[in-house]
């Protein structure tokens, strides 16, 4: 039993007949991380979240989930767990409340239906049948099954899939604040800007494989990266890579006598390092 | 230590507390499916009307092929309940991620199989006194007069309707998808009412084709029920010459059996997880 550690993986694979959709993957998360797995799709995010949860087998690597095998999960493991999957559920005639209500008396120590509904904004439609909501309210209603247990541990796969942008600033309040309490989070998502936000640290994974794990700051060694100078000059657009970009714009500067045309400095973006990345690898 | 970890360290979910809750949760989501509640009450009203109507003669002294048809149509309920409902309803629930997310909580799997059965007994019982109170009206069955009657009732559609829905909820891994559910699961409901004695007379069926029939339970409700409700003189009619009560029990027992473990062995929460 490790207590440090939330999550840790060694080796771990998975393959669908021929196909390794899991190759040799190893990560460790401790307590209290917010952790988002990056990749595109079918590099194998889902089959490893969903093994870390219990649902999915492997074919080998050794996991260990809040010190226990995922395999070998029982009620008391999985009250401590919170799951929000990639699909959507759909509770047709039950309104939200009612799920939430019913979820929340499987759980041993339940964090109250009301607030849970009102802090994932669902608060206006708690007695609306579920098959009534919006594809981004069945989404918030999911999030609540997985947060109404109060979980030491949260997956969240690809969570703010159709969110509307104002909706996924409210849901990455909600995850800060999470976090902010204590919980483990490991997050599954295509989009950077969520990573960046969010995760403490990121782990980049391409056909199976974790090919970089650090901070987003520091990604594929974009802290350190050259930065690039670009400027329209008299024979047509001009651009130069550089670690002084003050002192080549300086000298544009002086050159031009004031003003250099279309001129800016940009170090590459988390999407420009992370296309980079999984372009290399594949 | 906080309160939270105390909790969790007795934390021992009961089975049958929040079984019975789910079960709640089943019978108001089925009452709230309005069109197709009101269709599984109405079909087997709507299949005495037509039988009953197009069926007019005598079959033995002092039984009609109506009172036949009822009492077979009651078994016939259970088995529509119980098997067809469940095993068509679950492969939807799988589609739509309602097992996935129940699988992922800390809910007992055996919790969501006591709802089921709850779900059914409810929505059953509910099924067979309309059907009785129809036929009791309109084709003379009579409501049995002695306890012992009563009795045989009370197990046989205790019995009757636990196999179906075990095997109900076995079948349920079969299909891929919920789309694909009704197609192989009505057309074994159906045959299995054209050969137990549902529709036709079962001893006036094909041999091989009652040999068949009575590997599978609906063959046996069916005749427990005509022993609550046709006069006495009638078990002379039945293959054996009587009303086999004993054997009624045991082959329904046997699929109780078998339902639970394949239901045990066989189920799945998830979908095929092919990719």
């Amino acid at each position: 039993m490790d207590d440090d550690n939330a999550v840790i993986i060694r080796g771990l694979a998975r393959n669908y007949g021929a196909y390794r959709a899991v190759d040799n993957l190893h990560l460790t998360v401790p307590r209290g991380e917010v952790f988002a797995l990056l990749g595109p799709n079918g590099a194998g995010k889902t089959t490893t979240v969903e093994i870390l949860e219990g649902y999915r087998r492997r074919d080998g690597g050794e996991v260990e989930v809040l010190g226990r095998d995922p395999r070998d999960a029982d009620p008391r493991w999985r009250s401590r767990i919170g799951i929000v999957l990639q699909s959507t559920g759909e509770f047709e005639e039950l309104t939200v409340e009612e799920v939430v209500g019913h979820f929340a008396r499987f759980y041993p120590n339940p964090d109250d239906p009301t607030k849970v509904i009102g802090q994932v904004g669902l608060a206006g439609k708690s007695r609306a049948r579920a098959k009534t909501l919006s594809g981004g309210q069945r989404r918030r209603l999911d999030l609540a099954l997985g947060i109404i247990g109060r979980p030491e541990l949260l997956f969240l796969d690809e969570p703010t899939t159709g969110f509307d942008p104002q909706a996924r600033r409210e849901f990455w309040d909600l995850v800060r604040s999470l976090a902010a309490a204590g919980t483990t989070i490991l997050l599954t998502t295509h989009y950077l800007d969520e990573a960046e936000a969010l995760a403490d640290r990121v782990g980049v994974i391409a056909e199976g494989r974790l090919i970089e794990v650090a901070t987003p700051a520091s990604l594929g060694g974009r802290n350190l990266a050259r930065a690039r100078v670009r400027w329209l000059d008299r024979d047509g657009p001009r651009e130069q890579d550089t670690e002084t970009p003050g002192a080549v714009v300086r000298a544009l500067v002086d050159r031009f006598g004031g003003e250099v045309p279309e001129l800016t400095v940009s170090r590459p973006t988390l999407e420009d390092v992370y296309l980079s990345m999984i372009h290399e690898d594949a | 230590m906080t309160t939270s970890t105390v909790a969790r360290q007795r934390f021992r979910p009961s089975i049958v507390g929040l079984g019975v809750l789910r079960g709640r949760l089943e019978v108001r989501q089925f009452f709230r499916a309005r069109d197709s509640m009101i269709f599984s009450f109405a079909l087997p009203i709507l299949l005495m009307v037509v039988f009953g109507a197009i069926f007019r003669q005598r079959i033995a002294p002092g039984v009609t092929f109506a009172q036949y048809f009822v009492s077979g149509m009651i078994a016939a309920a259970q088995l529509t309940n119980g098997f067809q409902t469940l095993a068509v309803q679950i492969p939807i629930e799988r589609d739509r991620g309602v097992l996935k997310r129940l699988a992922g909580s800390p809910m007992p799997a055996a919790a969501y199989f006591v709802g089921k059965i709850m779900m059914v007994y409810v929505i059953g019982m509910i099924g067979t006194a309309l059907a009785l109170a129809i036929a009791v009206a309109f084709y003379h069955l009579h409501l049995p007069t002695s306890p012992a009657r009563w009795l045989t009732l009370g197990w046989v559609t205790l019995l009757g309707i636990t196999a179906c829905t075990l095997c109900g909820i076995a079948f349920s891994s079969l299909p891929r998808d919920g789309k694909r559910a009704p197609a192989m699961v009505v057309p074994v409901a159906l045959v299995l009412q054209f050969t137990s004695g549902v529709f036709f007379v079962y001893t006036q069926l094909p041999r091989w084709m009652q040999h068949v029939a009575a590997l599978f339970p609906l063959k046996w409700t069916a005749q427990g029920m005509r022993s609550v409700f046709l006069p006495a003189s009638f078990a002379a009619n039945e293959p054996a010459g009587t009303w086999e009560l004993g054997r009624v029990a045991v082959v329904l027992s046997a699929w109780v059996v078998i339902g639970l473990a394949l239901c045990l062995l066989t189920f799945r929460w998830t979908a095929r997880e092919d990719r």
